[in-house]
């Protein structure tokens, strides 16, 4: 009891600061994933345009190297290049974003029905028409469950980029194991938590497919 | 009109899949392609609307080489069913079925009536259908929109890939007909692939009948049924149809050899039954049957005799008789290959309705009937159109 009066008392002293975290914190989820998406959905798009798979193997060869690497690894490596702050700290996460998006993208435009790709040929589509209005809208569900995915573990580690001093929800966590300040870990672990939720559930609910009634 | 010369295709894995493929598909007639399955129809078919590029040979639409055509443009102006009905399951069906004029930048207002017109047209009432997709819809009204998806834009070329594969018989006639009375208004070209000899024979004007990637024969539906060019042809038009058809080949028999054989006249099918069959389900099935006796044949078809209805009646009363207990033997039988006339003969001294017909084992193969024998008559006295 005593210790929940304390903890009210002290997000009401220190939730100016908590929320300038949190929105730091979603201004670096927000643009890693979104150039994430730019760069990754049309990398996957052209990709799809090729036949053979040569240039396919190659991106996702690249895309998961990226994966592969440590993510404080990679951060302490940019460190060196970019500096300590938010660039470096975007830079890596859109790293680690392209291959979920990528693959998911690639993979929902080439599991289109072939049947469907042939009927849109059929019937006169233009090469462009056919992405634009049959297999984008076709890969949308996957394309989507990429982009939730990615930024639910995105929004996760962006409590990491706080040790480059990116700001975000892991400053408090960081400023709280400083301090010995339970309550700011706590506080800092349980709003990237919300966060992750909230955003698995508006994600969820834009990518529901609607073309089946119940 | 639609010409093939001398095309070839070997797809990219080397499968040679047509070889020497030359056709002229003359305008506003259903030309039906049909042959077994992976004979390359349709192969055929694509590369008339470019989905698929032949290796060698020319194809021509009304005298254009097509492969100077924008496959676009082209496709856009040829209507096209595929095999596997293709929806668009993200959009409703009235926007599947305005696919093709929405492309053309059609006028809205002419493409919701046409819409209408069409879903009207295959029993699909807009109100209901219209704003559905494609998932809430069966196999078979996907299949009608899919048709009718082709029609939309008028196009006067139509490729229709087994388009009533997945109808039911009474809609699958229902459609046929529709298809040759819309025909008979709107005169498109339609090229149309089936596996289906009757649906062939029914809607055709001309049939091109395809095996392992050659043309075997073409020709309208009289003439392959009348002169199958081999035993290809024969055996994949089917016994039945031949026989059916066989009306005239038959009477040239009877001019050549004086005389057609029992074989020529018989029934194949006449009704029998077991002689442990009970008298009371003996009697129901000549009702069923609409006969007056009943031949009796053992397990392999072996010829017993025959039951009259009379006999059956007679003893019906007793439940525990069976056919065995009120059974006749056949004073007489005639082979397949006797002259026909010996059954008359027999029939006309003795009165009888029939004679059975058995081959040299005493099997039950047929019987000569009077139905059978007024059948003949008719053939060779036809009614008197000649004379009008
Ligand atoms: N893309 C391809 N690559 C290699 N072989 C192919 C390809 N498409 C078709 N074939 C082969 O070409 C042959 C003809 O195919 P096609 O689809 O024209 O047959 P079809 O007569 O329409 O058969 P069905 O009645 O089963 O539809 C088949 O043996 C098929 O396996
Ligand atoms: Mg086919």
């Amino acid at each position: 009891m005593n210790m929940i009066t304390e903890y009210i008392t002290f997000l009401k002293e220190r939730y100016p600061d908590i929320l300038a975290r949190t929105g730091e914190h979603l201004i670096i989820v927000g643009s890693a994933v979104i150039l994430g998406c730019i760069v990754a959905i049309s990398t996957a798009i052209i990709l799809t345009r090729f036949k053979d798979g040569f240039a396919s193997s190659l991106s996702f060869g690249l895309a998961n190297i990226f994966q592969t690497i440590p993510s404080i690894a990679l951060l302490a490596m940019l460190i060196p290049l970019l500096g300590v702050g938010r660039n470096p700290a975007i830079l890596a996460l859109f790293l680690y974003s392209l291959l979920p998006l990528l693959r998911n993208t690639y993979s929902g435009i080439k599991e289109v029905d072939s049947n469907i790709i042939e009927a849109a040929r059929g019937m006169g589509y233009s090469s462009f028409q056919r992405l634009w209005k049959i297999e984008l809208p076709l890969a949308r569900p996957y394309i989507l469950s990429g982009i939730r995915l990615t930024t639910v573990y995105i929004i996760s580690w962006t409590t990491l980029a706080a040790i480059v001093g990116a700001g975000g929800l892991g400053d408090l966590i960081i400023a709280g194991m400083a301090n010995n300040n339970n309550f700011l870990i706590f506080t800092g672990t349980v709003s990237a938590i919300i966060l992750a939720l909230a955003a698995d559930l508006i994600l969820g609910f834009i990518s529901k497919d609607r073309t089946i009634k119940e | 009109m639609i010409r093939l010369e001398k095309v070839y295709k070997r797809y990219a894995d080397g499968f040679q899949a047509l070889t020497d493929i030359n056709l002229d598909l003359e305008a506003g007639k259903i030309h039906v392609f049909i042959g077994p399955s992976g004979c390359g129809k349709s192969t055929t078919m694509k590369l008339i609307n470019r989905l698929i590029t032949p290796s060698e040979g020319k194809i021509f639409i009304d005298g254009e080489d097509i492969t100077g055509v924008n496959p676009v443009q082209l496709r856009r102006k040829i209507g096209y069913v595929i095999q596997n009905i293709g929806l668009f399951p993200h959009m409703t069906i009235s926007e599947n079925v305005a696919v093709v004029p929405r492309l053309l930048k059609w006028d809205e207002d002419k493409i919701q009536n046409k819409v209408n017109e069409l879903l009207s047209l295959v029993n699909l009432p807009p109100e209901t259908y219209k704003n559905r997709y494609p998932g809430e819809l069966s196999g078979g009204q996907q299949q009608r929109v899919g048709v009718i998806r082709a029609l939309a834009a008028e196009p006067d070329i139509i490729l229709m890939d087994e388009p009533f594969s997945a109808l039911d018989p009474i809609s699958r006639e229902q459609l046929q007909d529709e298809l040759t009375n819309l025909q008979e208004n709107i005169q498109k070209t339609i090229i149309f692939v089936t596996h289906d000899m009757d649906e062939a024979i029914k809607i055709a004007d001309n049939i091109v009948l395809m095996k392992a990637g050659e043309v075997v024969q073409v020709g309208t539906p009289e003439q392959i049924l009348r002169h199958p060019a081999n035993d290809f042809v024969k055996e994949f038009i089917g016994k039945k149809r031949l026989v059916e058809h066989r009306e005239n080949p038959f009477l040239n028999s009877f001019d050549a050899e004086g005389v057609p054989s029992v074989k020529d006249v018989m029934i194949d099918k006449p009704v029998t039954a077991s002689p442990s069959r009970g008298l009371a389900s003996s009697l129901n099935l000549m009702e069923q049957r609409r006969v007056d006796s009943l031949i009796i044949v053992d397990k392999n078809r072996k010829l017993l005799g025959y039951a009259p209805i009379l006999n059956v009646l007679s003893e019906i009363s007793d439940e525990t008789k069976v056919l065995a207990d009120v059974m006749q033997s056949f004073k007489f039988a005639v082979k397949p290959d006797d002259p026909f006339t010996v059954a008359l003969e027999f029939m006309g001294q003795n009165n009888a309705p029939y004679v059975p017909v058995v081959n040299d084992a005493n099997v039950l193969v047929g019987a000569v009937t009077r139905g059978s024998i007024v059948r003949l008559m008719s053939e060779v006295y036809p009614v008197a159109e000649e004379v009008l």
